[in-house]
């Protein structure tokens, strides 16, 4: 028998099925070094794109390209968190046309914590390293004192920036349930919403400053907390210190979307697949 | 009286379908179950048949909580499958034969391991049960074999233990024997019968195949179009429907048509009555009593015998009913 | 010359079924269209009103044409022959008395063609509508342009169907897909015109197809670059078209000797 984590306790079996997915993925040796380095030439270009801007203009948005690091870095990081935890909800599709959605619903766990626990994308890591190392460079070459303070900001923003994009995700997973092809739909929101959050939120036409600052608030994944740590007034509508009430906008986040699952799931049992 | 494991009560189940009729679209209900109810006792073996799209696959899914009623009451294991999935999960196992539960691309044993940590089983107790199912289920040397590259007949053993590694007190086997050879069904069904044997563990089988209901079923319950055609023993469903099983014969010389065999009928002769088929009634002869009757006037080369269909029998029934 | 028609019309009609695909892909475009555009203009606010040569208007034509176009000329990658041959399929299209390439070229051109309707209008529209955009008042352009944006969907197909064929050697081209798409989608200049790239980047770019397929036929359709310089520039497509179809060429040659000598 395989080395089994003592049986007991409420996250064993979640533990269980992603040791065995680190362990799987582990296995697929050169499929995987190509996915990391395509993984990491998708983070740089993303880079890049900010970069070639920059070789244009001093100031975007209010921000110089020092700020605008630490805003790219925190963005992409909270993204590619969320995505490497839960970014594999976007295979909910598959399993609901191939019927195998059902397995899950045999097993004595919550569906979404199933589904959320059953894979973990390695790949990601490359993005991550860019995102970090973006970070930590524009964090070192910004002139800032890293007190409490600064770094109590900068775990929120981490911590439920992932938050946010990850509930998002489970948003546009619930919305799979009624869409037939409707993964590219809810990609707006998820990928736009991520194109968003590493751009200053002061560039945005009033319309849109409400859309990504309020209702898919992805301001809060760096935006705000950026601004905040560089002790920069915010536009109007949106004060640096907002970046403080960044778990709230995760929590709304989250609301949102276990309601969705809730309809969704039910759609799913009553409307028998 | 104890609680029945299954409690079915006036269960009903419709789909909307939309049909492009000659008049335009439109759509109108179709009931895949309608109002069935049966009670399935701890210990018993049912079968479940019916012709294809006749409302076996869900039924189950309605008992596992997979799919709500439209209407009626379902309890399994005494819980509302819908409020309490979850608790369910532990006290049931279910083998859809098409679709997989296991991780498709990790060894064997590894599927084992985590169901094992799914279903918080103590350590000890996994490996104990993980080696008694691996052993009776002979399936030592597959173990480490990525589930995918499993043969049909492996992988469906492979399924059943994994839905018996909790010790379930109600096994539901969604058509399990489709698509294997005769000797792999032959092994499944003698380790199903041993099982129940051992511990008590109710049965219900959906099928295709009158095989599996004549070796591991004590009850069986027809369906057809939704509705519970026949709730009974095997023998008195044979005696139901009059069924004829057919006897064909392949002769040693060509010979005269067969057709003055008492409890017979003779339906056909090929090859000059070389080969001959003989249909009988199940409930009044037995296929060595034909055999002998055949042997009597001609000498027998070789033999073999066909099962009514499940199409034919079901059919049998619902013209019965009328 | 009429089968390539008919196929032209196979692949244009498909499309029509995917209508809700359509209209979220439509949905994508806008919504990356609005970020764009706000980012493109703040830059320009902060360059002082004017960069690259681009102005407000001119720069909004840009963002909204590149989203448009997105969805006839297919910078992803995948194609349908990438599948076929993967299985082996692709050894009973070899039997058909049909070019292989031209064959998928001409459904591909129907797809693209289709994808004007849902996706390639309505986003010129909208942006159009929200952030203003400013277009030729003269015909040449639009003509040019056209003409520009068929090349530049003809040498996309021809550089995927190209990554595609390397599935003859290739046991996944997964990987060789993903390097190209990145690559394509920068240097075709859909995050950044072309033009505001530093120097060596732009010497770089200019040495792949890549700005020939989206950077190129929006300068000239949106009046960017006009006259000779235009035509230059379709001059220099259509060299890219010569190249990227002979790669191909090529390489399905190779593969289908490979195919014949090794039994796949």
């Amino acid at each position: 028998m395989s080395g089994l984590p003592l049986a007991g306790g409420r996250v064993s079996p979640y533990r269980a099925v992603l040791a065995s997915r680190v362990r799987a993925q582990r296995s697929y040796r050169t499929g995987f070094a190509l996915d990391l380095f395509g993984s990491l030439l998708i983070g740089v270009t993303e880079f890049a794109e900010v970069w070639v801007i920059f070789h244009n203009v001093e100031v975007l948005g209010g921000l110089d390209f020092h700020a605008i690091l630490v805003l790219f870095g925190l963005s992409n990081l909270a993204f590619s968190l969320a995505d490497l935890l839960v970014g594999h909800l976007d295979t909910l599709p598959t399993y609901v046309r191939a019927g195998t959605l059902d397995a899950f619903y045999l097993r004595p766990q919550p569906l979404l914590a199933q589904l959320v626990t059953s894979e973990v994308d390695l790949r990601r890591i490359s993005r991550i390293g860019v995102a970090g190392t973006a970070l930590v460079s524009g964090l070192v070459l910004e002139d800032v004192s890293y007190g409490p303070r600064e770094l109590t900001l900068l775990a929120i923003a981490i911590v439920f920036g992932t938050a946010i994009f990850a509930g998002l995700f489970v948003c546009a997973a619930s919305l799979q349930f009624f869409l037939i092809n409707g993964s590219e739909l809810t990609n707006s929101f998820t990928y736009g919403g991520s194109y968003a959050a590493q751009q200053p939120t002061a560039i945005f036409p009033r319309p849109l400053k409400l859309l990504f600052g309020y209702l898919i608030p992805v301001a809060f994944t760096a935006y705000l907390p950026t601004l905040a740590l560089l002790g920069l007034p915010g536009p109007a509508g949106l004060p640096a210190w907002l970046a403080w009430l960044t778990p709230v906008a995760a929590g709304w986040v989250w609301l949102v979307g276990m309601l969705l699952w809730r309809w969704g799931t039910r759609h799913y049992q009553v409307g028998g697949g | 009286m104890s609680t029945p494991i299954v409690q079915v009560d006036r269960l009903t189940r419709t789909f909307r379908v939309r049909r492009k009729a000659a008049a335009g679209t439109g759509s109108r209900d179709l009931a895949a179950v309608d109002q069935m109810s049966f009670r399935i006792d701890a210990g018993e073996s049912v079968g479940y048949i019916g012709a294809n799209g006749a409302g076996k696959s869900t039924t189950i899914k309605m008992l596992c909580g997979i799919l709500v009623p439209t209407s009626g009451t379902v309890r399994t294991c005494g819980l509302d499958p819908m409020r309490g999935r979850r608790e369910l999960a532990r006290h049931i196992g279910v083998v859809f034969g098409q679709r997989t539960q296991l991780w498709w691309d990790l060894p064997l044993r590894e599927s084992f391991a985590i169901l094992a940590a799914i279903h918080r089983l103590p350590a000890a107790q996994a490996e104990r049960r993980t080696t008694e199912l691996v052993d009776q289920l002979e399936m030592g040397p597959t173990l480490d074999t990525p589930v995918r590259q499993l043969s049909l007949g492996q992988r469906m053993r492979a399924e059943i233990a994994a839905a018996l590694l909790h010790s379930p007190q109600l096994l539901i086997l969604d058509e399990p024997t489709i698509g294997l050879d005769v000797v792999s069904k032959a092994r499944l069904r003698e380790f199903l019968i041993a099982e129940r044997a051992e511990r008590g563990t109710t049965l219900l089988l959906t099928t295709h195949d009158m095989g599996d209901v004549e070796r591991l079923c004590d009850r069986i319950l027809v369906v057809d179009h939704g509705r519970l055609a026949y709730d009974g023993t095997l023998p008195g469903l044979a005696a139901t429907v009059g069924a004829q099983r057919v006897l064909v014969v392949d002769l040693i010389r060509p010979t005269r048509d067969l057709v003055d065999i008492p409890g017979t009928r003779h339906l056909a002769s090929e090859a000059d009555g070389l080969r001959q088929r003989i249909a009988f009634d199940a409930a009044a002869s037995t296929a060595a009593q034909v055999l002998a009757s055949v042997a009597e006037r001609a000498e027998i080369h070789d033999l073999s015998i066909e099962e009514p269909d499940i199409e034919d029998v079901v059919r049998r029934i619902y013209l019965s009913m009328q | 010359m009429g089968t390539y028609l008919k196929l032209f019309r196979a692949g244009f009609s498909r499309q029509a079924n995917y209508r809700l695909a359509m209209v979220a892909g439509l949905a994508t475009n806008v919504v990356f269209g609005f970020i764009r555009a706000a980012i493109l203009f703040a830059a320009l606010d902060s360059a002082g009103g004017s960069l690259g040569g681009y102005t407000k208007g001119s720069i909004s034509a840009y963002v909204w044409l590149s989203q448009g176009l997105l969805g006839a000329i297919d910078l992803s990658g995948r194609a349908e022959i990438g599948e076929r041959i993967r299985t082996g399929d692709v050894a009973i299209d070899f039997t058909r008395p049909v070019d292989l390439q031209t064959w998928h070229l001409s459904e591909d051109m129907g797809r693209a063609a289709y994808t004007f309707i849902p996706r390639g209008l309505p986003s010129v529209l909208i942006g159009a509508l929200t952030f203003g955009l400013s277009m030729p008042t003269t015909v040449l352009p639009y003509v040019l342009g056209f003409i520009s944006i068929a090349i530049g969907i003809a040498i996309a197909f021809y550089c995927r169907f190209a990554v595609n064929a390397l599935g003859f050697w290739l046991l996944d081209t997964r990987g060789a897909r993903t390097v190209y798409m990145v690559t394509s989608t920068f240097l075709a200049g859909l995050y950044v015109p072309v033009s505001l790239f530093p120097g060596w980047l732009q010497t770089v770019a200019l040495a792949t197809p890549f700005p020939s397929m989206l950077q190129v036929p929006i300068n000239v359709i949106s009046g960017k670059d006009t006259g000779t310089d235009a035509l230059l520039l379709v001059l220099m497509q259509l060299c890219w078209l010569a190249v990227t179809c002979a790669a191909g060429q090529l390489l399905t040659r190779a593969g289908r000797h490979k195919l014949v000598v090794q039994g796949g």
